[in-house]
């Protein structure tokens, strides 16, 4: 790989997040380098979805921060977090099922479409003005995502129709077409079977190596992990127990005692 | 017509360099090359290709799906003088070392990553492939193996060097000759190492311009290029008549994206092989299935209708008035709009060839309005040698000898060919040439057939494959498995059948369910099953594919030539065969020889008592791993019928 990391881009601070009397994270310290591929691993329930939700700003730890390119932020809203360039896609898939592939992706540009919704509601029918102009510029950016995934005969499919691991894809490309600089995959792969894992891990290299966008992923499936990540942090009862590249977690004694389970 | 490919783009480019000459759909949109900028394009890769060092001569591989920058290569070689050879972008990297080492190839220009690879994991066994260029740079940004490098930067430098030297690719252009060889094709072969069959410019635009003058194409016709340009039908629909006629030729988006794609351009001369009607045919079917009860009905009768009088209309008879109107009303409500769902709206003229087509398929088409026809040719014989005129369309003949064509028949039953089309010859292979080409002038084709009292040729099947039954009831009839096998697959339910009985008591049949329809038969029969092979055996299947069998046997006990054909025992086959495997030809043929050896323990146990038997059978997957399928398969016996004598 010839691919250059950069600097760190997005550093996590002693982040704590309980739910009550739920611990829900300890103590959560790691950093993401720029145009790499960092995954969080752990077993069910390690903390692995809160983590990300923290960093989305759906939670809002109790103690610790995050910087994103050297600015901390304690608390932080998921827009402002959209809006800093930082995307992500769902476990349990978030399309709007009756819209096309086409319209849900659209979605997405949300953030950089300039004109009112007054304008775009009204717009004339000679296509004089922005809001026409600006629909076709974003249609245009939409249609590169469509050509890079690959789904070019799904366009104006509703995605409900579409099997699940097309729906996987059509979730990335919403994500993409925010324009990330960061972007945060919670379990790309969960349900999929193998040639449909071995297709979106292409997707995520091809993005982390076309876009140069740095990949935060969690994910289950281990082999997919330590093929595509360039580090590993792994989590467990929402404590870090390794960091670092996928050989040196691989020898992790602790590593392999969370996954293969040892007596206590 | 007297002239080379280059000269040809280079008169259609001055006549009307504005109107498009290729379409390409990309980001969703049509875009447009004109002729004028497709000269340009073509101008700028042959002095790319000059200077990197391309000889007149010389052979230059093409691999990948159809792509205007992959067909202007393809003139940018002939332009220099240099040979294109298309190969089959999904042929595996194996088998394309035979043709660049026998070609002694140094100079490959393919389509995308996928192609790079393959030409890269095949280096080392063809050392002096040089020079590999990529149309599509995705996923090869960090790829840096030396002499590796994008049409882009081709392209500039060409441009670049025509800049210096103005003169250079008109200089190149007018030093090709007609005579002069224009593209070699490798052709599957059924056996053995596949041989390249050449063809001059003149063979190749002699034959393209017979066929435009007999359907009076022109520059407005469209067409929609989606087959593999290796195959010599696309290279002469899409590239050759593209040409001489000067049409417009649509690439469709991807492979998946064809049905799509043919709804939006709408194509008016359009040609495929029998497959991919009966694939049409089938989506059709199965929709129409899954309809509510009025348009189901409706549908039926209207059907009904056209399968009467659509034919004997096509044909340009009066069908009388009740039926005419009937036949208007169900062009409004049925025909049309199905005509519009195939994407054939605006088809003036449709060919089907490379195969036999059902009769019952090949009147569908016709019935409902589309003027599908048949003709004959192969890649020898650069595709033209029987055309179908309007209005003469039947399913059981190939049409009458082309413009140019002479036709006769060996003692052997064989169709003998002369026409100004024909092959110069096998590359560096003189005994395969005079195996087929005789001193005197004619082609052999190994087609087995004969010419009708309307002057209509008619194929049997091969020369090689016709066999004669042997003992048993049917002692010495005539056994043409390919006959019997397009029976069967005229069946939604039948993808591919392989016919066995040569020298043998009687004939059995190993089949392929068609995966698609039987699962959707079996869905709304609340029938679960969890993948191919399971589907294949279950019981209620067979009972399906018995019923198929069995009416074939009834239609075949009727023909007095080949009533000794009837299928005594079927089975279908636990996996799908593929071309991976070898089972099919590139071009979706099944290898009798190769299936029956594969499957040895299958034929035994057919032609045994068995009702079962174990199979076990390694697979070849796509990337190259390979795998086994295993499973018990049930032998189905199915009932003959007596032969009706032919009423007196």
């Amino acid at each position: 790989m010839s691919k250059k990391i950069g600097d760190v881009i997005l550093d996590v601070h002693n982040i704590s997040l309980r739910f009550g009397g739920v611990k829900a994270l300890t103590d959560i310290s790691f950093n993401v380098r720029e145009h790499e591929v960092r995954a969080i691993i752990g077993p069910n329930g390690a903390g692995k979805s809160s983590m990300l939700n923290c960093i989305n700003g759906v939670y809002q730890p109790q103690e610790g921060s995050i910087s994103f390119r050297g600015q901390t932020f304690k608390h932080m809203n998921s827009r402002q977090v959209a809006e800093m360039g930082i995307a992500r896609t769902f476990q349990n898939l978030a399309l709007f099922k009756g819209m096309s592939v086409i319209d849900n992706i659209m979605t997405g540009r949300n953030l950089r479409i300039k004109s009112n919704l007054f304008a775009q509601a009204f717009r004339n029918p000679f296509g004089i003005g922005g809001a026409q102009k600006e629909e076709e510029a974003q249609r245009e950016f939409v249609e590169h995502i469509i050509d890079f995934l690959e789904i070019q005969a799904h366009r104006k499919t509703p995605v409900g129709q579409l099997p699940y691991g097309l729906q996987k894809r059509v979730d990335l490309g919403r994500a993409l077409a925010m324009e990330p600089q960061v972007l945060l995959l919670d379990e790309p792969m969960a349900g999929m079977n193998l040639e449909e894992k071995q297709d979106m891990s292409r997707f995520i290299l091809d993005v982390n190596d076309e876009f140069g966008t740095t990949i935060v992923l969690i994910e289950h499936d281990m082999g997919v992990v330590m093929d595509i990540s360039d580090r590993v942090v792994v989590l467990d009862y929402g404590k870090k127990i390794g960091d670092g590249t996928p050989e040196e977690v691989r020898n992790n004694e602790e590593v392999i005692s969370a996954y293969l389970g040892t007596s206590h | 017509m007297n002239t080379t490919f280059p000269q040809l783009l280079l008169a259609q480019a001055a006549e009307h360099g504005e109107l498009p000459a290729m379409r390409e759909k990309e980001y969703g949109i049509w875009q447009t090359t004109s002729w004028s900028n497709m000269a340009r394009l073509v101008e700028a890769l042959a002095c790319g290709l000059h200077q990197a060092g391309l000889l007149r001569g010389e052979h230059m591989v093409v691999i990948g799906a159809n792509r205007p920058r992959l067909y202007a290569t393809m003139l940018a070689a002939q332009s220099l003088g240099a040979i294109p050879i298309p190969l089959y972008q999904d042929t595996v990297g194996g088998e394309c070392v035979f043709p660049i080492n026998n070609a002694d190839v140094r100079f490959c220009v393919v389509e995308d990553q996928e192609q790079v690879d393959k030409m890269l994991e095949i280096r080392d066994r063809c050392p002096q492939l040089s020079h590999i260029y990529y149309d599509d740079p995705r996923g090869l940004r960090n790829y840096d193996q030396p002499g590796l490098g994008g049409m882009e930067e081709l392209i500039a430098a060409g441009q670049a060097h025509a800049k210096a030297h103005p003169q250079l690719f008109r200089d190149q252009v007018t030093a090709c000759r007609p005579d002069d060889v224009a593209a070699m094709f490798f052709t599957s072969g059924t056996t053995g190492n596949p041989k390249g069959v050449v063809h001059t410019h003149h063979t190749l635009i002699n034959r393209a311009d017979v066929g435009a003058r007999f359907d009076k194409l022109t520059p407005a016709d469209e067409v929609l290029a989606y087959m593999p340009p290796a195959w010599i039908g696309q290279n002469i629909f899409s590239y050759a008549q593209w040409l001489v006629a000067g049409y417009v030729v649509n690439c469709p988006e991807s492979g998946a994206t064809v049905t799509i794609d043919l709804k939006e351009v709408g194509p008016t001369y359009y040609f495929a092989p029998p497959r991919v009607f009966e694939g049409l045919l089938t989506s059709v079917m199965i929709r129409m299935e899954d309809a509510g009860a009025l348009k189901r009905g409706m549908f039926h009768y209207f059907m009904d209708v056209a399968r009467r009088v659509g034919p004997t209309r096509m044909d340009g008879k009066s069908i009388g008035l009740v039926d005419a109107i009937k036949y208007q009303l169900g062009d409004w409500l049925v025909y049309g709009p199905l005509r519009n769902n195939l994407g054939m709206s605006r088809v003036r003229v449709a060919y089907t060839a490379g195969e036999a087509i059902g009769p019952d398929l090949f009147s569908f088409y016709r019935s409902i309005g589309i003027n599908l026809k048949q003709l004959y040719g192969s890649t020898e014989t650069a595709v033209f040698v029987c055309l179908q005129p309007d209005h003469e369309a039947r399913a059981d003949t190939v049409g009458v000898p082309c413009e140019g064509v002479e036709i006769k028949l060996s003692e052997s039953g064989e169709i003998l060919v002369k026409s100004p089309g024909l092959l110069k010859g096998y590359y560096k292979n003189p005994a395969a040439t005079a195996e087929v080409l005789t001193a005197d002038g004619w082609y052999h084709t190994s087609d087995a057939g004969f010419i009708d009292a309307s002057g209509h040729l008619k194929i049997i099947d091969r020369v090689k494959d016709v066999g004669r039954i042997m003992g048993g009831e049917f002692d010495g009839a005539m056994f043409a498995p390919k006959y019997v096998e397009n029976k069967l697959k005229f069946f939604s339910y039948i993808k591919e059948a392989v016919a066995l009985g040569d020298k043998r008591e009687r004939v059995c049949v190993m089949l392929n369910i068609d995966f698609d329809a039987v699962g959707n038969w079996a869905e709304r029969r609340n029938l679960s099953y969890a993948g191919y092979t399971d589907l294949a055996q279950k019981p209620e299947v067979y009972e399906l594919i018995r019923d198929c069998v069995e009416k074939v046997n009834a239609d075949l006990s009727r023909d007095e030539l080949l009533a000794g054909s009837q299928i005594s025992r079927f089975l279908v086959l636990h996996k799908e065969l593929d071309a991976d495997d070898g089972e099919l030809t590139r071009t979706n043929k099944v290898r009798r020889g190769f299936i029956s050896e594969r499957y040895a323990a299958l034929v035994d146990a057919l032609y045994s008592d068995k009702t079962e038997q174990y199979i076990e059978t390694q697979v070849k997957f796509e990337d190259g791993r390979s795998g086994s399928v295993s499973a018990t398969l049930k032998l189905g016996d199915a009932k003959t019928f007596a032969p009706v004598k032919a009423a007196a």
